[in-house]
């Protein structure tokens, strides 16, 4: 089930735009931002509530890389892998994330503190290597630095 | 008005600290002036499109198209169908691109002063900024600047008391560089895949819900204030080659100052790369680059002296794209360069059409066994072959041709370093 303040913000789109299904990325966006992933049921509810099918839901949402159909742990880093950070040592980088959290990409950590991602480009090339951790962006990494970012994340 | 105004117009505004401007320093700036002599100063739509046509504005995304020229090709009249949409493409994911952000999260209310007066050229009723889903402080700071242009009724029903009037919308995306293709974008607001659409119809006609729409790049309508303050006399002068206004340029890679500078359009790329970057750091040296992001051709020692424009770029078989350059240093693999490249590529193609989802994956992987030491004899070929096949004109959308700028391109400049892969059987540089 929907919660009535998930319902509420997806209304509050869908005025802007005008057919129900434009709204649908938006939607799965907030049941995310509520329950850290898009799981089966909350797809069928989205469907549901939108009147879509939810095969052609779920065509969309996995289409979309920060659409998450999996669960994902408390925090979630997106490691920039695009090529300035890659020139600028991305995978010494992702190598010192990974041993540090005992995980590749795509994993979650055992106590369900991180998980891994790759993005592409995250616009931050002139202080490359860069990672995003939920909604915060982290430049110029270098493995102190990496220490440093990942405390503030409990 | 100081020189830093006239000569950098698109980021005077910017302060060190990287704070954003909000309405009511943008005004003691002299913001929404351009809009009030559009609004209340008597200007008509197509007075607006003519003075952009003459200031020559050409798109910042990339691809160079006149600006003044989309515009005109939206029906206008009583039997035209409405409403009309005007959509900035914020989805700035292009590798190496760094530019929008800038603009977004420094000057919000240039770009929405832009957007108004664009929409008003083409008589849109509803407005769209589509921002990649990771810019996450552009989108605070835009909601933020939408929401006191609203309340400054620079926004809304009968803007300024005028006759025109316009929603704003800001729209996050869920990711994917298909995205930033416009057709691609049109199928994301709509809430489908983004895959690309046949062209024609073309945007302009028949473009978002079926409607008409316009989609430009935040910095070309970041620079549609200033052309209306200053004149489009002014603004072809700014640039230093037969192309108009100033452009965000950028460094990245090995160099000793990466960075972002406003400059003159048609600034060679030598003095991009030794004045503004600093040149290369001391323990590396210069072998090439791509000059605006992932999907243009490399550049070599001898074409440094080229001045970044779209047409001088294109005369020596590159492209400006969007002006911010990736540096290749002879510390790291061109052959390593090139599979990050190709990876990228591969991975962002929506699976629509065959030459790309194929060939982009196949390329990737004769690149990654390059790398691992198991290319073959005739990998270079393929890989010729490959590029080929790509387009232009091969696929619905400019994915797949663009890939191939960097890997034809690649090929030719770095010959010599694909070869000794393949003899070696081996990296050198690892």
């Amino acid at each position: 089930m929907l919660s009535a303040e998930e319902i509420n913000e997806i209304e509050t789109e869908s005025a802007r735009y005008p057919t129900r299904q434009a709204v649908c990325i938006d939607a799965m966006r907030i049941v995310q931002r509520h329950r850290g992933w898009v799981s089966d049921e909350s797809l069928r509810d989205i469907a549901a509530h939108l009147g879509m099918s939810v095969t052609d839901l779920d065509s969309v949402a996995t289409f979309y890389n920060l659409i998450f159909r999996r669960p994902v742990g408390r925090h979630v880093i997106m490691i920039c892998d695009s090529v300035s950070c890659w020139i600028m040592g991305y995978d010494r980088m992702r190598e010192y994330v990974g041993k540090r959290l005992g995980i590749s990409l795509g994993e979650t950590t055992k106590d369900n503190r991180f998980t891994l991602l790759p993005i592409v480009c995250l616009g931050c090339c002139d202080h490359a290597p860069a990672m995003m951790v939920d909604d915060t962006l982290h430049s110029d990494l270098n493995p102190e630095k990496i220490d440093r970012v990942l405390e503030r994340y409990p | 008005m100081t020189a830093a105004a006239t000569e950098k117009p698109l980021t005077k505004n910017m302060r060190p600290d990287g704070s954003a401007m909000d309405v009511r320093a943008y005004l003691q700036a002299g913001g929404y002036e351009a809009l009030r002599k559009v609004l209340l100063g008597g200007m008509t739509p197509q007075a607006v499109i003519d003075m952009v046509k003459e200031a020559k504005l050409r798109g910042r995304g990339g691809a160079g198209f006149p600006t003044g020229q989309k515009w005109s090709f939206v029906p206008r009249g009583k039997d035209a169908p409405n409403p009309t949409y005007l959509i900035c493409n914020a989805d700035e994911m292009e590798p190496g691109t760094f530019k929008d952000r800038l603009l977004m999260e420094q000057d919000p209310h240039q770009l929405i002063e832009g957007m108004i007066i664009s929409g008003f050229a083409i008589e849109a009723d509803v407005a769209y900024i589509f921002l990649r889903g990771e810019y996450v402080l552009a989108s605070e700071r835009l909601s933020r600047a939408i929401a006191e242009a609203y309340a400054a009724h620079y926004l809304g029903k009968n803007i300024l008391g005028s006759e025109y009037s316009l929603e704003l919308y800001l729209h996050l995306s869920g990711g994917r560089y298909m995205c930033g293709e416009e057709t691609g974008l049109l199928n994301a607001l709509e809430g489908k895949r983004a895959n690309p659409r046949s062209k024609p119809p073309f945007p302009p006609v028949v473009g978002l819900f079926g409607k008409p729409t316009v989609i430009n790049n935040v910095e070309t309508l970041c620079c549609v204030p200033h052309i209306i303050n200053h004149g489009a006399t002014w603004f072809c002068a700014l640039g230093r080659t037969h192309d108009a206004g100033t452009k965000l340029f950028g460094a990245s890679g090995k160099v000793k100052r990466p960075g972002l500078w406003e400059l003159p359009m048609g600034t060679t790329m030598r003095e991009i790369l030794e004045e503004h970057a600093g040149g290369m750091r001391e323990e590396v040296t210069f072998r090439g680059l791509l000059p605006g992001g992932a999907s243009t051709d490399f550049v070599t020692e001898e074409h440094l002296d080229t001045p970044m424009d779209f047409t001088a770029m294109s005369k020596i078989g590159s492209r400006m794209g969007t002006g911010t350059m990736i540096v290749l240093d002879d510390q790291t693999c061109p052959v390593g360069m090139t599979w990050n490249l190709m990876h990228f590529f591969a991975q962002e193609s929506c699976g629509w059409c065959t030459p790309c989802w194929s060939g982009l994956g196949w390329a990737e992987r004769i690149l990654k066994a390059m790398e691992a030491g198991q290319g073959q004899p005739g990998d270079l070929d393929k890989l010729t072959h490959q590029a080929k096949m790509w387009g232009p004109g091969a696929t619905f959308c400019a994915l797949a041709p663009g890939a191939a700028e960097p890997l034809q391109s690649a090929l030719t400049c770095f010959r010599d370093d694909f070869e000794r892969h393949i003899r070696e059987k081996r990296c050198p540089w690892r």
